[in-house]
């Protein structure tokens, strides 16, 4: 979707400013935030293409004046509404920030322990597949990105929609995340890095040799005209 | 719930409210999302404060030091680290959650590489750890693909025209490590030396890595017999 996570490219956010000696955390929110993330992630019910397509449900003017960890929040929030794991109600007493105080359940099997958290880090499950897709293109084949404007979730920013590249990685075969993020399988196929000169992007007063690389599908690409 | 919200007097925590402040809507929110999780027998507050420990005292910008401290001084693991990074890293451990299928990229005198990802955040957490806000803020995602020498200024860095600036935007799952150049004056340095002078900024690709300059300390070869003895002058303090 054409959405306010798609930054490449906008003016007027000012320069970039880093903090010395910077927390890990700014505060204590953003941890338990952080935490709750990946603990519930651990239930597998969902997968990390779906979460960011979730994020990025926040509406525009919202997702630009928050941070971080409150778009995971907003993220994680409609997740586990549409996934059962709570009501819509116990959602809006959430958003109100009211307690329940009921009787604490015990912990439930499947639920991510201390002692898991170790192996869920350092699982190497991931988005590429063994599958034998064969590619469609080859290093130094010319590229145009597809001119798509989905209303779903996409990998295709929009700044190089429309423009012309160059294969120069072919990564192997991945999981589609656009398909993907919307439940419709993992379509496996390969992931490019494709390699767009900043003038063809951005105009004739970009410096001539620099460039940007971009990972695309098979399906983001089309034969340069 | 856990009582970390409640008790947390974490010097880190500048950014909170004062503690007798009222909270902000999202501490509210978070901590009454926990303690319904909590109260479901959803999570264990044990497992966040697990996950939390991780990234605040074990994963961090320190792991990616030491890899290209090691591939400074190992060129059969530097070639390793560029022909198969994700497994160059597995074997020290260096592999997981973000970090699954590695990409290295190397600095060289014609070639500078800038890492971003425009549409998130992706960052490499294994071997850096979870991502500084710049890199996670707007200035620096919209800013990095159309003016990347600008955005090399604000971090103090000005390469000349003929260095090529590729900026990779980590759109896949992909995730990107800058191999940086080794600064002249670091010939002879052991592993750990070399590791400490690497930033997380040189391994994103927004600085370079330097050899601070030691201001030498003045050990006199030669004791001279006679040393003069210099008398500051007494300058007395006015006390009010």
């Amino acid at each position: 979707m054409n959405g306010a996570h798609d930054l490449g490219g906008m003016h007027g956010f000012g320069p970039v400013e880093a903090e010395p000696d910077e927390p890990v955390f700014h505060a204590a929110w953003e941890r338990r935030a952080f935490g709750l993330t990946l603990a519930m992630g651990a239930w597998r019910r969902w997968n990390l293409d779906m979460t960011r397509s979730a994020r990025e449900q926040m509406p525009p003017a919202e997702a630009l004046a928050t941070s971080y960890y409150e778009h995971w929040m907003f993220g994680l929030e409609r997740m586990l509404v549409a996934h059962g794991f709570i009501e819509p109600e116990e959602l809006a007493r959430v958003q109100r920030g009211e307690i329940a105080r009921g009787a604490p359940a015990a912990v439930q099997t499947g639920a991510l322990r201390p002692e898991g958290v170790a192996q869920l880090l350092h699982n190497r499950r991931a988005a590429r597949m063994d599958d034998p897709v064969p590619p469609r293109f080859r290093v130094g084949d010319a590229v145009r990105a597809r001119n798509l404007h989905p209303t779903g979730h996409t990998r295709v920013p929009r700044y190089v929609r429309g423009r012309n590249g160059v294969v120069a990685i072919d990564h192997g075969v991945f999981i589609f995340a656009d398909s993907h993020a919307a439940g419709l399988g993992r379509k496996p196929q390969h992931v490019y890095s494709v390699r767009f000169q900043a003038r063809e992007l951005w105009g004739a007063d970009a410096p001539a040799r620099d460039c940007v690389h971009v990972d695309l599908w098979d399906d983001h690409l089309e034969v340069a005209p | 719930m856990s009582d970390h919200d409640d008790h947390d007097h974490d010097d880190h925590d500048h950014h909170d409210h004062p503690h007798n402040a009222p909270l902000t809507d999202v501490q509210l929110r978070v901590r009454a999302l926990e303690s319904l999780l909590t109260d479901k027998g959803l999570v264990d507050p044990a497992a966040l404060d697990a996950l939390v420990e991780t990234y605040e005292t074990k994963v961090g910008p320190r792991n990616g030091a030491q890899v290209v401290a090691k591939a400074w001084l190992d060129p059969a693991f530097k070639q390793r680290l560029l022909d198969d990074a994700s497994g160059a890293l597995a074997d020290l451990g260096f592999i997981g959650r973000q970090g699954e299928d590695m990409v290295v990229l190397e600095n060289t005198a014609s070639v500078h590489n800038i890492v971003v990802c425009t549409l998130c955040s992706c960052y490499p957490w294994p071997v850096l750890g979870l991502p500084p806000v710049w890199y996670k803020s707007a200035p620096y995602r919209s800013r990095v693909v159309i003016d990347p020498r600008g955005v090399l200024r604000d971090f103090g860095v000005q390469l000349p025209d003929e260095v090529e600036v590729r900026v990779w935007d980590s759109t896949a799952e992909l995730r990107y490590l800058v191999l940086p150049q080794r600064p002249e004056g670091t010939e002879g340095m052991a592993e750990p030396a070399l590791a400490a002078l690497v930033t997380r900024d040189a391994m994103i690709g927004t600085a370079l890595v330097r050899v601070p300059e030691v201001v030498p300390e003045v050990v006199p070869e030669v004791v001279p017999e006679v040393v003069p003895e210099v008398v500051p002058e007494v300058v007395p303090e006015v006390v009010r």
